[in-house]
């Protein structure tokens, strides 16, 4: 009989996955795509991003999912000088949460962002796009808007 | 329920690199405790072994340190929840204890981290987070109390200078602590110098504000009401225990000012203990970097949300001051061995509260607070102690 594939999309997401097997990796063809995308509990309305297989509050697997689109606020941001094994080579970069009103987004400022400690501020609008890591890999990085 | 009390705290010296290995560190804050409670292992009912997994090689260490400290055939219980590790393990002590299930039980802390790289180290430290989401962005821990600096400083106009005070302060007595890591004062223009204090990290902040990964043990034994009064002169009691959790993604979080986990579990714990912040007389916290030192000190109600620079500038957390918070040198100072931290934050209010704490002694302290976080203000746990 032959083996059963394993789904492991998710090892290609980030500059180092440390997961491959997930059952929201549809996900990854989504980044693919161009889209960011999170979960919405089809019962109970609730979304959630970073995107979840399951409802707590529903106890349902009735999921469907729903795209990252405008503008959200930053919340805060950190410009990394040291890294841990594995990110070494892209530093320095920088690390931000995003303030979508309903949900947040955890993510990297796009590396095309000149002096990001200079010009970011907290409070300001952002918006969100798909985006290669400079080993390939797939992401998502936040401009201001 | 039976009273609990503390009656026997040690610690290891905690150094960059101990040459030794698990069993052996453990043995050195177990011996201390031992001659501190000046008890027999056999007076001993059950161990509770706390340290955060991945930095040796050992799998399921409670029982290699059980064996070498002659604790068989008693049962053991291991711990983890990162960085507050060893307060979680105080926290199933107490319940073992208070239960009536156990008459006396120790709660071991250790963790050798040098057998890593500093990369390494934050690879791992990073892994405490969110391997799925978060972790692929190249996360760190000093990153993530970034953000929290960064929104603090957003929101309440705080100074990198006022994080800085925060480490000046912890010098002050890391000097005065032969237990620490790091025994040298610390100026404020040491911070202007990015060869010294001022090295980038991540912003906000700098190599200052970071404390030093470590290697290190701690043990604490707790007794029900009739062992302590019988082993011991001066028993100090736990009063009050809260815990918390919170989201792992930061994405999961109201706010990035504050650790919800450090405010939930002081609720507790100040509600258990039926006293306010105003009646702690010292204090040890969570300082595994300056912001967190400044979150904690809003977040326990010694100041407001946003008062704590204020607390910080007028000098209230030196020893002198209303609220002495890390007179032993904190975490910036004695270093961070995870899974020993609390059992040392313990071992210093115990000493306070039994008037035993030498040069850094307050004067007649009633309730002592220990704020213990593990991961970033993933798990959270406020103690209480005091004495008769």
């Amino acid at each position: 009989m032959a083996k059963e594939e394993k789904d492991v999309r998710f090892s290609k997401f980030g500059t180092v996955s440390f997961t491959g097997v997930t059952q929201v990796n549809d996900f990854i063809d989504y980044l693919e795509q161009g889209k960011l995308m999170g979960t919405k509990c089809k019962d109970c309305g609730q979304k959630f991003f970073p995107p979840r297989a399951h409802c707590y509050k529903s106890l349902s697997k009735n999921m469907e999912w729903f795209e990252v689109t405008g503008k959200g606020k930053l919340v805060s941001f950190s410009t990394l000088r040291y890294g841990p094994t594995g990110f070494t080579e892209e530093l320095p970069y920088t690390i931000a949460l995003v303030d979508y009103g309903d949900y947040k987004v955890f993510g990297r400022i796009d590396p095309a962002v000149a002096d990001p400690d200079g010009t970011l501020k907290v409070g300001m609008e952002m918006v969100a796009k798909t985006a290669r890591t400079s080993n390939g890999q797939l992401t998502y990085v936040f401009n201001p808007a | 329920m039976s009273r609990v009390a503390v009656i026997g705290v040690g610690q290891s010296t905690f150094v960059r690199s101990y040459p030794g290995s698990i069993r052996e560190l453990a043995f050195e804050a177990y011996s201390e405790a031992m001659k501190d409670a000046n008890i027999q292992n056999a007076d001993i009912d059950a161990t509770v072994m706390c340290s955060a997994p991945e930095y040796d090689k050992q799998r399921s260490p409670a029982g290699v340190v059980a064996e070498y400290l002659g604790l068989n055939p008693q049962p053991t219980f291991y711990v983890e929840t990162l960085c507050s590790s060893s307060s979680t393990g105080l926290k199933l002590a107490y319940s073992l204890v208070a239960s009536g299930l156990h008459d006396v039980v120790m709660v071991l802390g250790f963790q050798i981290m040098s057998q890593l790289t500093s990369n390494e180290s934050q690879e791992r430290m990073g892994r405490g987070a969110d391997i799925q989401w978060e972790s692929p962005f190249g996360t760190m821990m000093p990153a993530y109390y970034a953000l929290h600096a960064q929104a603090h400083m957003a929101k309440y106009g705080t100074k990198p200078e006022d994080l800085a005070l925060i480490r000046v302060k912890s010098a002050t007595y890391g000097v005065l602590n032969e237990r620490a890591v790091y025994r040298k004062p610390v100026a404020l223009e040491d911070f202007l110098d990015p060869q010294k204090m001022g090295g980038p990290v991540a912003s906000p902040l700098r190599v200052g504000d970071c404390c030093a990964n470590a290697d290190g043990s701690s043990c604490v034994i707790v007794a029900n009401e009739e062992k302590a009064k019988a082993f011991c002169k001066k028993p100090v009691w736990i009063l009050g225990i809260g815990s918390a959790t919170a989201s792992v993604n930061m994405g999961g979080r109201e706010s990035l000012t504050g650790l919800s986990v450090g405010i939930e579990a002081g609720r507790q714990a100040y509600k258990m203990a039926g006293i306010t912040p105003k009646h702690i007389d010292v204090a040890e916290v969570h300082d595994c970097f300056t912001i967190a030192e400044m979150m904690a000190i809003e977040n326990l109600g010694f100041a407001e949300p946003g008062g704590g620079p204020e607390l910080v500038r007028a000098k209230e957390t030196y020893k002198e001051g209303s609220i002495p918070v890390n007179i032993d040198g904190g975490l910036l100072s004695k270093g961070h061995p995870i899974g020993a931290t609390g059992g040392s934050q313990i071992r210093t209010i115990v000493r306070q509260l039994r008037d035993e704490a030498d040069n850094i002694q307050v004067k007649d302290p009633m309730f002592g607070l220990v704020h213990n976080i593990g991961g970033v203000g993933l798990y959270g746990n406020v103690t209480i102690f005091g004495r008769e």
